[in-house]
């Protein structure tokens, strides 16, 4: 475990080693940021709504005393939704469909010696193949975190238009009634962390594959299973920290 | 001019390479063959910097490579050129894109500049008009010779070529050999061909090593290799009846 961890810093440290040429880097990040974000885009939005509106008709079922006022269910579903299901869910998602494509991606050029290629041109391959990676993953896994929040949200509201269990008025005083701005940087916070996590682990999951198309897959595999525990227990650590 | 000293390599309880070394010279094909296992692709890799040796160095024009850190070995690098066994073309490139590689990373040259030097080098290789393809739309010959313009595009003092032969049929490698041979010759470069093609021994190779067993077990030209009386050597080069008559009538 040990030996797996020092891998890793050193596979990082040599991630960020100064560029041969900081333009061809730049639109490698560039190019990575549209495969992360846009290409994330139509799964965040679609499990976002969905977890939204399921978190408001169970957030008014369990809050079915008439002592509680209604609108509590919008203040709780916001909470919930900007605290833990957007960055986490959404982080956990994306460690499937963006991480086992870094690991997949990278670790099929290192079975197809392209990553010899580059390393005997004299190119810095974890600095060429992981870095725009993570930077990426850093820059749009927040980015997205913010959409779904928002279609969270949305998906609460769409939720009470469609059950009536609270009425959407009651809903959007409960989702404006003490916000607090810190759940929102806890989230960011989360939403960056996360976004390392799953860059890295599968990068260097991807790097260090040998053989073949059999290695490439359990490579991909690893590195969404390691990806998906170390968000679940940075998700604690964060949440302990800043709350 | 290459030379490699006393060359080691291990991993873990195994010993693939015990103690080589050769010089490579400049303008010459200089060919390390050997049955499967002998260590040809492991010493090439440890020429070339992708393994480190266990022991021994290894000297372009006297700088010793085996020394330098990674920083100290790009400008040798640059001056590179490799071909592997099964071309390792970056996928996700053209072939324009994948020959201007190293140029956009290592070069001030212009876009124009880049693209004269790419349709160049495609050109030298005779696949001129093939800038737009993709790696997958290629046969097994066009990816070698890609990777070849791949190769010299920096205009390398030193050409490295894994297997070239591999997967291709005998008209085809006898193009790929033709082809390197010309390179070498034309721009003077110092060319290490791992091969067990006995047509590329036989058709370009101006200084042969034997490999046998992790050791070095002869050397010397293409013009020797049918007269020698090395039992190993002749074993693994007139290993097929086809190869036997063609000794018999040299």
């Amino acid at each position: 475990m040990f030996h797996s961890l020092g891998k890793y810093i050193l596979l990082l440290r040599l991630s960020f080693r100064r560029p041969e040429k900081f333009k061809v880097y730049w639109a490698e990040v560039m190019r990575e940021m549209v495969s992360v974000g846009i290409g994330s885009l139509g799964i965040i939005s679609i499990i976002s709504v969905f977890i939204g509106a399921a978190t408001t008709i169970q957030v008014a079922f369990q809050l079915s005393s008439p002592l509680v006022p209604r609108s509590i269910a919008g203040s709780i579903a916001r909470d919930s939704t900007i605290l833990e299901f957007s960055p986490t869910i959404s982080a956990l998602v994306l460690a499937g469909r963006v991480g086992s494509s870094i690991a997949s991606q990278i670790g099929t050029m290192r079975v197809t010696e392209q990553i010899d290629a580059l390393e005997i041109m004299g190119v810095n391959a974890p600095g060429y193949l992981i870095a725009p990676k993570i930077i990426a993953g850093m820059a749009m896994v927040p980015l997205l975190v913010i959409v779904s929040i928002a279609l969270g949200i949305t998906g609460g509201y769409i939720a009470c238009l469609a059950s009536g269990d609270v009425t959407p008025a009651d809903y959007l005083v409960g989702v404006h009634d003490g916000f607090d701005g810190l759940t929102v940087r806890v989230a960011l916070v989360k939403a960056v962390v996360f976004g390392f996590i799953i860059a890295s682990i599968c990068a260097y999951q991807g790097f260090y594959t040998s053989g073949g198309a059999l290695e490439v897959g359990q490579s991909a595999t690893k590195g969404v299973v390691y990806s998906c525990v170390m968000i679940l227990f940075a998700d604690l650590v964060i949440t302990r920290i800043m709350l | 001019m290459i030379e490699i000293k006393d060359i080691y390599k291990t991993f873990g309880d195994n010993d693939v390479l015990k103690g080589i070394s050769a010089t490579f010279q400049t303008g010459k094909n200089n060919l390390i063959i050997g049955g499967s296992g002998s260590g040809k692709t492991t010493l090439l890799k440890c020429i070339v910097g992708l393994h480190e040796p266990t022991k021994g160095d290894v000297f372009f024009e006297e700088e010793n490579f085996t020394d330098m850190d990674f920083e100290q070995r790009v400008p040798i690098r640059t001056q590179i050129g490799m071909l592997f066994q099964n071309s390792a073309l970056f996928d996700s490139m053209t072939v324009e894109e994948n020959i201007m590689f190293p140029l956009n990373l290592f070069t001030k040259q212009t876009k124009a500049e880049k693209l004269d030097r790419a349709n160049f080098c495609l050109e030298r290789v005779n696949l001129a008009g093939k800038n737009k393809l993709f790696p997958a739309e290629l046969s097994g010959g066009m990816k070698k010779r890609v990777g070849i313009a791949r190769a010299i595009s920096m205009q390398p003092k030193y050409l490295f070529v894994d297997e070239p032969n591999s997967g291709l049929d005998p008209k085809t490698s006898i193009l790929i050999d033709e082809l390197i041979d010309e390179l070498t010759k034309e721009y003077e470069i110092t060319t290490v061909v791992v091969t067990h093609d006995m047509n590329s021994v036989m058709g370009i190779g101006d200084n042969i090593i034997f490999l046998h067993q992790g050791q070095k077990w002869w050397e010397g030209s293409n013009k020797e290799i049918a007269h020698t009386d090395n039992k190993e050597l002749n074993d693994f080069v007139f290993a097929s009846k086809f190869m036997q008559a063609a000794k018999s009538k040299l």
